[in-house]
């Protein structure tokens, strides 16, 4: 059963350019979220990730692109969220993802808070080109 | 040698104007009431003029935009300044689209070389269409910008400070904390609570969707100033899902009061005030 591969049944995406595009991008992930059924409490957990991870895209990577995508894993359904950017990157994933590291004013929990919020958490950086980050909640996860 | 289209434009420039607003005045759509006649015909010629001006033997075949920068900016300022007025996109790129109807017209009728009318007519076509969508842009833009202006009043008028007591600010926070919000939000409670010198600010937060970690360091901010200023802040309305995301997430609010219900955030309110409401005692006498 773990080395299932999901099949996406959707797929949805939005350019995140300014602050004004979080809130749209959240009630669009949340909409999707409503739509497979997922409860109460993984829907806000969802969306509070997806917000962490538009406003770094934002504010490190200065924008990118925003992937919706609808899973089915055998009995389960989830979201995949993708955020590209063509930033910067991170030099020290390791050193991002510890509770409390920031380069930027924040608390430094945006990417390992983010973490524990998902089923599933994958970034990849390469320094001078930008990051993908790719986080995957399930429906009953 | 000069072009023969730009010939018969300045030729026939004040022949195209009258076609052009013949044009213009025929369409169902013309907003009578937003623009006087008048106006429409002022604005029709500063750009026609503007226009045959700057077209030249090169730029009329090798439309170089930058070229009609001084005609752009007329066609930007009055789409602009059509979308705030409540124009139709329609009607906004009817404004530029009749124009090269007018244009094609009168060379159709000067011409008589249907290879060249055909050559002359595509230049013309070019660099209208270019007019056309450099017209829906900035009309979307002037549309964008009413948007962004109502944001900003919607982020004014939600962020109201009440008096629910003596003593004691209540402030329902409704939709997203970001940093321009929050900035509204500190002005007017730190305001209120000089003002009306109380004691204790409630900051209710049932209507904000997600509690991530930007919108918990604007909170935990706002608990602060207030403290600064003497006075408690109780933070109210967090959801069990809204507690259960901020744990994991790793925000650490246990500095600051916080209650589940508003109701719960006036009591320990009233316990800090040492107040206390009862229930009214009917004494009976037999």
């Amino acid at each position: 059963m773990t080395t299932m591969t999901p099949v996406v049944l959707n797929k949805d995406s939005m350019i995140i350019a300014r602050e004004q595009d979080v809130v749209p991008f959240r009630n669009r992930v949340k909409e999707h979220a409503v739509r497979i059924g997922m409860s109460l409490l993984n829907q806000t957990k969802l969306i509070t990730g997806a917000s962490e991870l538009v406003r770094n895209m934002l504010k490190y990577g200065k924008g990118g692109i925003g992937m919706i995508e609808i899973l089915s894993k055998g009995r389960d359904n989830g979201i995949r969220l993708i955020f590209a950017d063509n930033g910067p990157g991170i030099p020290d994933i390791q050193k991002a993802m510890t509770d409390g590291f920031t380069t930027g004013k924040s608390m430094g929990l945006g990417l390992p808070g983010t973490k524990r919020l998902m089923n599933e958490f994958d970034i990849k950086s390469e320094v001078g080109k930008g990051t993908t980050i790719t986080v995957i909640k399930w429906k009953n996860g | 040698m000069k072009n023969e289209a730009i010939k018969i434009f300045q030729k026939k420039k004040s022949n195209i104007l009258e076609k052009w607003m013949t044009l213009q005045l025929q369409d169902e759509g013309l907003r009578e009431d937003l623009i006087s006649n008048e106006d429409l015909r002022i604005q029709s010629e500063e750009l026609l003029s503007s226009f045959i001006s700057t077209l030249s033997d090169a730029n009329i075949e090798h439309v170089s935009i930058d070229d009609f920068e001084a005609v752009k900016d007329i066609l930007s300022s009055i789409s602009i300044s059509r979308a705030k007025q409540g124009y139709s996109p329609r009607e906004t790129g009817n404004f530029v689209l009749t124009l090269k109807e007018a244009l094609l017209n009168t060379l159709s009728e000067e011409m008589k070389d249907p290879e060249a009318l055909y050559k002359q007519s595509m230049f013309i076509n070019k660099i209208m269409d270019n007019f056309a969508i450099n017209t829906f842009e900035t009309f979307i833009k002037g549309r964008e910008d009413v948007i962004y202006r109502q944001t900003d009043e919607i982020t004014q008028i939600s962020t109201p400070v009440i008096r629910v007591w003596d003593g004691i600010l209540a402030l329902p926070i409704i939709g997203t904390l970001d940093s321009a919000r929050t900035q509204v939000v500190m002005e007017s409670l730190l305001q209120e609570i000089v003002e009306t010198g109380s004691n204790i600010a409630i900051l209710d937060i049932s209507g904000v969707p997600a509690v991530d970690s930007l919108v918990a360091q604007h909170l935990i901010k706002t608990v602060a100033a207030t403290r600064l200023m003497g006075a408690e802040c109780i933070i109210s309305g967090i959801r069990p899902e809204i507690a259960q995301t901020v744990v994991h997430l790793g925000i650490d609010l246990s500095q600051i009061i916080t209650k589940s219900t508003l109701a719960s955030a006036l009591k320990t309110a009233f316990t800090i005030l040492k107040l206390e409401v009862n229930k009214k005692q009917i004494v009976k006498h037999h």
